[in-house]
């Protein structure tokens, strides 16, 4: 449903390199990679908010409803969630059950600010449900949360990738144990400037550090 | 709140003001001159001139001309201001023009247009809007150039029209800039529509301080000035700083968790 077809991205120096890959609909992909390695800038130019990189390079994204799951929650801090989210294009109704759906049912009128980290990203995560995307882009959706908190969430997420098997799930994370619960690709961004290297078969837990080990080893993995 | 910082407290206003109008007064009275009416003279002479309708006339006509040179300079001096800050080329064209109307006296602005254009209500009111677009420009493009960028790549990911933009993102992070153009302009344009009217109006607060002036009516200069005071110090509470709490409600909310 989507295909990169990404030449490389400049920011003085090359960051990105080549990325040239397909996305079809039920794949899971967890992206990792090293910090700043340009994993949040490969998920701005899936999401074409990078414009410096040609239409052209991703190929199908006008067609597909894009759910983009920022590091910030990027709510608006002078609107309610419900507000918020009916910004997107969803009713009254829909809002207060996009909100109920990640477990804040009765807090549509509640400002961002009022909620704590957790909340304010579970709230964000309804707007990106609200679009009803074919394509959820999570970027390091469990950072800074406590263990408790960031459980909740992935099995959240777990349970609304289960829920809707068509949709693609791209999720930058820094943690394997994500990766185990969550992804059946996965990607790894390595090197300088910066290559995709994939895996497509991940099956079964205790796998995926078997194969990050391997995919931080090998020149160019390919499926 | 700190001594230092925000407003003093309001008993310092009901000390100060009557103190100086004592003071005032008791100078006066022992000056006994034409030149220095007492507080007293002074009310009298702001009654008689409410009574004959004159003051409200005049006050109505100041009050029309800074409204409609307001809107204007406010509407102009946005919508430059927010294309300044977004875009470097625009920036770098209107720039220069900026610093050379910033410098510009007021009073060469008022005679420009009235040598132009003649004693007309139009020169007037352009007069005092060529004199304060800047400022608003100015004043709006530091807010446009500080838009977070966060939220700007939120609504291009979920497709806000412009016109969400504009009044979801846009102005509620401008509305501090637009509140400070809004009592710097509203204390310029007062002062400059002042001016234009003693230079070349028959009408208005401005006309009638002239008309005072050339007989040396200290008394009726006085009381007009008062009544203006009056005036602005109304509109700032009874439009402005409402209007500022409304607006920054959302900045104070109460924790919900936790």
């Amino acid at each position: 449903m989507l295909e990169l077809r990404i030449a490389g991205r400049d920011f003085g120096q090359p960051v990105l390199g080549e990325v040239f890959v397909n996305i079809t609909r039920g794949d899971r992909i967890c992206l990792l990679g090293p910090s700043g390695i340009g994993k949040t800038t490969l998920l701005n130019v899936i999401a074409g908010l990078d414009t410096s990189i040609p239409d052209g390079a991703v190929v199908g994204r006008d067609k597909l409803r894009i759910g983009y799951l920022f590091q910030e929650h990027r709510l608006l801090p002078w609107r309610t969630l419900c507000a918020n989210l009916m910004l997107v294009g969803v009713s009254e109704r829909e809002a207060e059950t996009c909100l109920a759906q990640v477990g804040l049912p009765g807090y549509g009128q509640y400002l961002p600010d009022q909620l704590s980290l957790g909340m304010a990203r579970r709230a964000a995560l309804a707007r990106c449900l609200a679009v009803r995307p074919d394509l959820l882009l999570l970027d390091e959706p469990f950072a800074s949360l406590d263990p408790m908190m960031a459980d909740e969430l992935r099995t959240l997420i777990a349970g609304i990738l289960d829920a809707n098997p068509s949709m693609a799930m791209i999720c930058v994370t820094h943690d394997g144990v994500d990766a185990e619960m969550l992804a059946n690709r996965l990607w790894y961004l390595d090197g300088k400037p910066a290559r995709l290297k994939w895996n497509d078969e991940l099956g079964g837990p205790g796998v995926v550090t078997d194969l990050l080990g391997k995919l931080r080893k090998c020149e160019l993995a390919d499926s | 709140m700190t001594a230092r910082t925000g407003r003093p407290p309001a008993w310092s206003y009901w000390v100060v003001l009557p103190l100086f109008v004592v003071f005032w007064g008791v100078f006066a009275w022992f000056l006994r001159s034409p030149l220095l009416p007492t507080p007293l003279q002074v009310l009298e002479t702001l009654m008689v001139e409410s009574a004959s309708g004159q003051l409200w006339y005049h006050l109505g006509a100041t009050l029309a001309r800074v409204a409609v040179a307001f809107t204007l300079a406010m509407f102009v001096g946005t919508v430059i201001g927010i294309v300044m800050g977004r875009s470097r080329t625009t920036n770098a064209l209107f720039d220069p023009m900026l610093v050379l109307l910033l410098n510009l006296p007021a009073l060469v602005t008022i005679i420009l247009m009235y040598v132009w254009f003649g004693l007309i209500e139009l020169a007037a009111v352009m007069a005092v809007v060529i004199n304060k677009v800047p400022n608003v420009a100015v004043t709006v493009r530091e807010g446009a150039r500080s838009l977070d960028y966060r939220l700007e790549q939120m609504a291009t990911v979920y497709d806000f029209t412009r016109w969400q933009r504009l009044r979801e993102v846009w102005v509620p992070q401008l509305f501090p800039y637009l509140m400070a153009a809004t009592r710097g302009g509203l204390s310029l344009i007062w002062k400059i529509v002042l001016v234009v009217e003693l230079l070349g109006r028959s009408s208005g607060v401005g006309f009638q301080l002239h008309l005072a002036f050339q007989v040396f009516d200290v008394a009726a200069i006085l009381a007009y000035s008062l009544a203006f005071i009056l005036v602005v110090q109304l509109i700032e509470l009874a439009i402005l700083q409402p209007l500022e709490r409304r607006s920054n409600r959302w900045r104070q909310p109460e924790m919900a968790h936790a």
